[in-house]
């Protein structure tokens, strides 16, 4: 029995005053995040700033029959933070101290609303940082990053989210709370954190994080090597990662957002190159100029135009400025973007991305690359205006091509973004209705009553029962 | 697998068999409980893609003899057992700072249910967040979710040198300050060995630096470690006392006695039992072991 929102909203303001946001453009904001997909109407907005206040805003949304959707940045890309039906949204952005740094243990406990790149900086005087490093490092929170499992470029030899989460404090959908996994060296029980960590927001609410903190290395080598072509680009990446070297990062760009970020930013990258590699290796000062040498080489060998070494250290972050704007200077060039994200093995990089050039074609599309290809994690950009007619179609149509391509090539669905509603779709061309079965088995021990953002990841017919009223109710999922 | 699956049927109590080197860790099977045994063999391996997949009942001591011939190794501990058991059991290496920890070593894992299907969790690509992460759930569950039948594990290249180094004046707890990623640190209360490896040039600088903190001789391995692993945290090593072996920054400690078990809290052991129920509702899985 839903409750009405004047009850609901009553009981919630009992516990947290003004901080609850019901108000209709607040409530229109959040019905999306950094993705193209649109919800149903947002309940309630909550801005809790404790854990208690976390415990009690599920208890009450429970009393209500409502569900849960936890909220951190919005900057999924996958709609996982979008609510469906309209479910009390539960935001950690004010949850945002960095409550302890043990340099000695290496171990630093963390609000989930902390901003990635905050942390990180907070730990730089001390000669750590946090090595998850998505490009959204900026507005992203940590508890969002364990939400999705969040990679980033330096992920290539760091590991993802999930190698640097220690412990975490959730508070479960029926509003117990529960802290899963520990600081010694293989806690007992299942792996109850390590499930968790990319459970998109449906195992429970993150409200405390022990995350692993890295030294900086003092050694940095950063390398911007030329390709004519996109696929010379991709078969210099295999061919590192094949010769035994595992740089911290390798990204490719190719031409056409290589110029948009030149317009955009200007940090000196060649216009006329097909494509560019950003290969970054780190370590001890001897073996970095080795594995920097090797990686020139292979470069030349494999049809390299230009191999440039930054020269200082403000050069090297005008070369990760670029970067790390790519997705900023893409708003130059097309109103709109669909920011696809599949793996492939690296082997079939090349080969893959030139399927995507060609589905493009195909579909009149302009798209540009811009993707963490040490790891084969392709990011093909679809660009478009959304006010085209029937544009939308064509662009989701392409998408499904390029995923269906993806796993053609022995890939997989999403490799940082996450499923969310973007990709739930498609998980039955991943899974069979087994291994589908078996992941809801997983949700159920956490979220027996399907509370926790539910009609996310596993798709319609796979879940509980509710998510039909659940589906009806999105204005078009295509916003 | 088909035959696996075949093997494990749906109905009766079953237990599956490695090289039982650690049978008896979370309680004895039941007696009655059907004894089977995973695939074997190396299923394929693509040394440029870093990834190898490999049937469950395959000796850890094959599997890193294949790896080896292509100059690469994985993060499994190698102390004899197969793939399967290595990952049910989910003990990491002693060099888990050099080879990376179990769990994000392993990208995919085939199983068959309680049901006797095969399901499987994970993909094979090195970085993936395609549903939810099965392949967690599975490692260290002892075989009580679901039977291993197939894993893709990550690999890594062995680097150039290896070498490991003893010292009995060195403060163990300082290594890791002087040095940048050792691949392990061992410390037994009197002395402390630490495995360098890398680049020989690097090598050899992370030496001097440690020769800033103690005197160094080189070694050929780690110590003997006793037969009981606990788990402590990094932060708690400095008190062990008696006989051990304790890996700094780490938090593992080996001892001649099991550690005390102590329980789990309320909420964890429930979210463990609904586990249980959902995968295995007859309990039929390995029954008598448990890792709660
Ligand atoms: C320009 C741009 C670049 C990006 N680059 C990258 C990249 O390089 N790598 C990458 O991996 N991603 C990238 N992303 C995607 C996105 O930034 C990441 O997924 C990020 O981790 C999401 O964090 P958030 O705080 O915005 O989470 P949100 O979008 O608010 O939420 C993401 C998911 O986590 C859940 N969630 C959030 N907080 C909590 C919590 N406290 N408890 C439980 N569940 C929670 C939500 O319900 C949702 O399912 C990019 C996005 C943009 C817009």
């Amino acid at each position: 029995m839903t409750t009405s929102d004047e009850a609901l909203l009553a009981d919630l303001r009992r516990v947290l005053g003004d901080r609850v946001r019901a108000d209709s453009a607040e409530r229109a904001l959040l019905r999306r995040d950094a993705s193209v997909f649109e919800g149903g109407s947002a309940g309630p907005t909550c801005l809790c700033e404790s854990t208690e206040e976390v415990q009690q805003v599920v208890q009450i949304a429970l009393a209500h029959d409502r569900a849960i959707v936890p909220r951190g940045a919005g900057t999924g890309l996958a709609g996982g933070a979008i609510p469906l039906g309209s479910p009390v949204v539960v935001s950690l952005s004010r949850m945002n101290r960095i409550l302890e740094v043990d340099t000695e243990a290496r171990i630093a406990w963390v609000e989930p609303g902390v901003v990635n790149l905050d942390l990180t900086k907070y730990l730089t005087p001390l000669g750590y940082h946090f090595a998850p490093d998505p490009s959204s490092q900026q507005v992203c929170t940590i508890g969002g990053n364990v939400g999705n499992n969040s990679g980033g470029p330096h992920c290539l030899a760091y590991g993802v989210t999930n190698a640097h989460i220690l412990a975490i404090e959730v508070v479960l959908a029926d509003g117990g709370v529960v802290t899963l996994g520990g600081l010694n060296a293989e806690p007992a029980g299942y792996d109850l954190r390590g499930v968790f960590v990319g459970g998109e927001g449906m195992l429970g609410i993150t409200t405390k994080v022990a995350v692993r903190i890295t030294p900086n290395p003092p050694a940095v080598r950063t390398l911007l090597l030329s390709f004519d072509t996109p696929r010379d680009a991709a078969t210099t990446v295999s061919a590192v990662i094949a010769a035994g070297i595992v740089p911290a990062a390798m990204e490719v760009m190719d031409q056409r957002i290589t110029i948009a970020v030149e317009n955009y930013v200007n940090v000196g990258y060649p216009r006329d190159a097909g494509a560019v590699l950003l290969a970054e290796v780190d370590g001890l000062p001897d073996g970095v100029e080795i594995d920097a040498k090797r990686i020139a080489e292979i470069g030349r060998e494999h049809g390299a135009t230009d191999v440039r070494q930054a020269q200082s250290d403000e050069e090297r972050m005008l070369l990760w400025k670029g970067r790390k704007t790519a997705f900023g200077a893409v708003a130059q060039i097309a109103p709109n973007y669909y920011l696809h994200d599949t793996v492939v093995p690296r082997s079939k990089l090349a080969d893959t991305l030139e399927e995507v050039y060609r589905i493009a074609d195909e579909y009149d599309l302009a798209v540009v690359n811009v993707f963490h290809a040490g790891d084969g994690n392709l990011h093909p950009l679809l660009l478009f205006n959304g006010q085209e007619p029937g544009i939308y179609d064509r662009v989701h149509a392409a998408g499904a091509k390029i995923v269906e391509a993806s796993l053609a090539a022995g890939g997989v669905l999403s490799g940082e973004h996450g499923i969310g509603v973007e990709k739930q779709p498609y998980m039955h061309q991943m899974f069979s209705d087994d291994d589908l079965d078996h992941q809801e088995r997983l949700r159920h021990a956490f979220d027996p009553a399907c509370r926790s953002n539910p009609g996310k990841v596993i798709p319609v017919g796979h879940s509980c029962a509710d998510i039909q009223s659940l589906r009806a109710t999105p204005e078009g999922v295509w916003g | 697998m088909n035959e696996f699956a075949e093997l494990v049927g749906n109905s009766g109590p079953v237990t599956v068999a490695g090289g039982k080197t650690r049978w008896h860790v979370g309680g004895d099977v039941h007696p009655e409980a059907r004894e089977v045994r995973a695939p074997v063999g190396v299923v394929s391996y693509d040394p440029a893609e870093m990834t190898v997949r490999v049937n469950a009942g395959t000796s850890t001591t094959e599997l890193t003899s294949v790896l080896a011939e292509s100059g690469q190794r994985c993060a499994l501990p190698e102390r004899g057992g197969t793939v399967g058991g290595s990952l049910a059991v989910g003990e990491n290496h002693v060099e888990v700072l050099g080879r990376g920890w179990l769990t994000t070593s392993v990208l995919q894992v085939t199983y068959i249910s309680a049901e006797g299907k095969i399901v499987r969790g994970g993909g094979p690509t090195v970085k993936n967040v395609s549903g939810f992460d099965l392949p967690r759930l599975i490692v260290g569950s002892l075989g009580t979710l679901g039977l291993i039948g197939e894993v893709i594990l990550r690999t890594n290249p062995i680097p150039p040198q290896s070498q490991w180094f003893e010292s009995n004046d060195a403060d163990p707890f300082s290594v890791t300050s002087q040095v940048l990623r050792p691949s392990a640190v061992l410390w037994n209360g009197a002395s402390t060995r630490v495995l360098l490896e890398g680049h020989e040039l690097d090598v050899a600088a992370s030496l001097r630096s440690l020769s800033e903190i103690g005197a160094w001789n080189e070694v050929q391995g780690g110590f003997d470690l006793p037969k009981h692993r606990w788990s402590l945290t990094p932060t708690q090593l400095n008190t062990c006392t008696g006989t051990f072996v304790a890996s700094v920054a780490v938090g593992t400690v080996w001892r001649d006695e099991p550690q005390p078990a102590h329980a789990l809290p309320p909420s964890v052991i429930d979210i463990s039992k609904r586990l249980k129920s959902n995968f295995d509702p007859t309990g039929r899985l390995n029954p008598g072991r448990s890792v709660f």
